[in-house]
């Protein structure tokens, strides 16, 4: 298939593979952060850890739109949902995020509609035909998802459609990045850059973590070659004594990344004082709302929101797995107590979730299955 | 925990096993639509609600279907409920569907199928002329897969208790070959082979509901298998250790029931898979494993190293069987696990699905 497969070509991958192992220095290990769960899912997916050399480490990070949301947004939502004449509308991978009194799922085996959408347009679209409820998008994700929640918002002003608003849970990557870089218990070589997030926020905005961290980033694409190479980008950097922003995904993110997409989200949205992220905990200007001027679309003016705050169950290390601490095989409850079925943290749950990835393609000793695979 | 990162590591997945081989237990309070998705929420309620309350030999392998003695003679008995959404898709209906899903667990079991019971839940308001092109294109199915549908049920509940129409059909079929069929009999050097590109029925209905604004020229792959089934077991009599249709769950859950009951470790090459350019384009868009993805006419058969060959001589002079492919080997270690190696050239495990990527596809 084209745009696959020549991304995913294994006589490719071994070249790159020993042209990575030829500039590790001996004896020193490197540990690279892919902040985004697209590249968690890829990684483990395709087996991309079976070309890397062990003095390699790839820790994942916080760039998993699911993963970061807090069990107390997930009971807003709930309570939303529960309000009389409303229909809830959501992306797949959020119907199973536990919250403190259960998931969508969960309220849906008990009564409250809440449907699965695969966009926001989608969402307009039932509150055409439903004229009499009041249809609420539950709004996820970083950059890459805020500007279709934006041009929906914007959609709906214009055609007047009064009985359609968000519950507005997007937030932005840079804040999250220098959250973990500040965080003392980890010391990074390296990251992979998000590739969807840069589509529309371009490559600047990273270029501070090289220049006042020192640290090499590069913006990378979704493919397993994409990732081998990004990596390869990084380990040519730290050879040379460079910290730099490189793009390795080109063909899709411009450098200044998409400016009418940006202006359609400042348009609709402005930063929040702070957010609460799961695991991170509350992190200052990391989050949009609603503007004023949309308010009559904006759940959180409508409804009375609880805006409770659910602790984290105490045996979830969800926080050291999104900070990349752990890895998800060292939290006490991986894979025994906290599985895909039976998620108690969120990072279990989304594709995209380090420890989903990890559990769904990686539980099993990679020597027995090379042993096995030979 | 002691000893090197690899050795905790280590202990922690043998923590995991340990766990997931205890007894099944739902923990939810209601039924949610995973425990549909035939994957593993399915199977945690089958062990842990129906079989603790019906519990009995024929009943505890849990195949597609039971084989039970009556006299000197072994019969193969079967049921199975449709809901799939919409009624009407490309490539069949609910109907072919139904008879066909219960040809094919009569099949795969090793028996010849002979009569099929139809029961039909209909939605006050459901138009009459539905119904008959249901009932036409059973009719159709069940000459084809020479069955007879012998009897039926009707009932009818008020509009908006159902979804238009459901059928149920049960079936029993005659075990007349001495072949001993079973999702525990793989041993280490069997071969594994599919008999067809997979997960077209499933990519045609997601698509068929028309929410995602994907066309693909596709049709579902609904066909009664028994008569691959008894070309395949004429050429090869005793080297066929077990084969299963795969619907719900896909290729991966079978794989994965193989793997768990015979004790064995299930190898398979990404590459070697059949998957139709369409069905991957989908799948790629949609974030699914095409693995995954239900058939409602393509088989996983294992047979003996030996048999390999003949077996899949046979699968493809058959007209449903052209594009058999062995997709992979039966090895000893590491018991109970589904290993794939990728297309790009990587190793990862392939676990039972979880959640419900695809709701009511059958």
């Amino acid at each position: 298939m084209r745009f696959v497969d020549e991304y995913r070509d294994a006589d490719k991958a071994r070249a790159l593979s020993a042209r990575i192992a030829e500039l590790c220095e001996p004896g020193r290990s490197y540990k690279f952060m892919e902040v985004c769960g697209g590249h968690t899912h890829t990684i483990y997916k395709h087996g991309l850890e079976d070309y890397l050399p062990e003095s390699i480490t790839l820790v994942h990070g916080p760039g998993c739109p699911v993963c970061v949301i807090p069990m107390g947004r997930v009971d807003d939502a709930i309570h939303i949902a529960g309000q009389p004449d409303v229909l809830m509308t959501s992306f797949g991978d959020m119907m199973r995020v536990p919250g403190g009194r259960g998931s969508f799922f969960d309220s849906t085996a008990q009564g409250a509609d809440i449907r699965m959408v695969y966009s926001p347009l989608d969402a307009l679209k039932i509150a055409r035909r439903e004229p009499d409820r009041q249809v609420v998008f539950m709004a996820i994700g970083f950059e890459t998802t805020a500007p279709s929640t934006a041009m929906t918002v914007l959609r709906a002003a214009a055609e007047g459609v009064t009985n359609f608003s968000i519950f507005c849970n997007h937030v932005t990557i840079i804040p999250a990045i220098k959250a973990i870089l500040d965080s003392p218990d980890l010391r990074l070589d390296g990251f992979i850059g998000p590739g969807h997030v840069s589509t529309v926020i371009g490559c600047r905005p990273y270029e501070f973590i090289a220049r006042e961290y020192g640290k090499p980033l590069v913006v990378a694409g979704f493919e397993p070659l994409d990732i081998l190479q990004s990596i390869y980008l990084l380990l040519r950097q730290l050879a040379e004594g460079r910290s730099e922003v490189e793009n390795q995904y080109s063909r899709v993110v411009p450098w200044e990344g998409n400016p009418k997409a940006l202006r359609v989200i400042s348009e609709v949205m402005e930063l929040r004082p702070y957010f609460e992220w799961r695991g991170l905990g509350f992190i200052s200007h990391s989050a949009l709302r609603v503007r004023p001027k949309y308010a009559a679309h904006d759940a959180e003016q409508i409804f009375e929101i609880p805006g409770g705050r659910v602790a984290d169950p105490k045996a979830c290390q969800c926080g050291e797995v999104l900070k990349g601490v752990l890895k998800p095989w060292e939290c006490k409850v991986f894979g025994t107590a906290c599985t895909p079925e039976t998620p108690i943290g969120t990072c279990m749950v989304s594709s995209e979730g380090a420890c989903a990835a990890y559990y769904n393609f990686g539980r099993f000793s990679r020597k027995r299955v090379r042993e096995a695979t030979r | 925990m002691t000893g090197t990162r690899e050795d905790r590591e280590e202990q922690v997945l043998e923590r995991i096993d340990r766990v997931r081989a205890r007894r099944a237990r739902v923990k939810e309070e209601h039924i949610t639509m995973a425990h549909g998705s035939g994957g593993k929420a399915t199977q945690t309620l089958i062990e842990a609600v129906f079989l603790d309350a019906f519990r009995n030999p024929a009943l505890e392998p849990l195949e597609d279907s039971a084989v039970v003695e009556v006299g000197t003679e072994r019969l193969a008995l079967t049921t199975d409920s449709y809901v799939v959404s919409p009624i009407f898709f490309p490539g069949g209906d609910i109907g072919d569907l139904a008879v066909n899903g219960t040809v094919n667990d009569l099949s795969v079991s090793g028996a010849r199928p002979l009569y099929l019971s139809a029961g039909f839940v209909l939605e006050e308001g459901f138009p009459v002329a539905d119904l008959r092109r249901v009932t036409a294109s059973m009719a159709r199915a069940a000459a084809t897969a020479g069955v007879g549908v012998v009897t039926g049920d009707t009932k009818v509940v008020q509009r908006g208790k159902a979804d238009g129409c459901y059928v149920t059909t049960a079936g029993v079929g005659l075990l007349d070959r001495p072949a001993r069929l079973g999702v525990a009999h793989a041993r280490p050097g069997d071969t594994v082979i599919v008999s067809g590109p997979i997960g077209e029925h499933g990519v045609t209905i997601m698509l068929a509901r028309g929410e995602l604004d994907i066309e693909a020229d596709l049709i579902s792959d609904t066909a009664p298998l028994n008569g691959l089934v008894a070309t395949l077991l004429d050429a090869c009599p005793g080297g066929v250790r077990c084969m299963r249709d795969a619907t719900r769950g896909g290729v991966a859950t079978i794989l994965n029931e193989i793997a768990r009951a015979s004790g064995v470790a299930v190898v398979v090459d990404e590459d070697a898979v059949p998957v139709r350019p369409a069905v991957r384009g989908a799948c790629e868009l949609l974030g699914i494993d095409p693995l995954y993805v239900a058939c409602e006419g393509r088989m996983v058969v294992v047979v003996d190293g030996p048999s390999a060959g003949a077996a899949l001589d046979a699968l493809r002079g058959h007209p449903l069987g052209g594009e058999a492919e062995i997709v992979g080997r039966v090895r000893d270690d590491p018991p109970g696990l589904v290993l794939l190696r990728t297309t790009f050239g990587g190793t990862r495990i392939v676990d039972m699905l979880v959640g419900d990527p695809l709701p009511r596809i059958c």
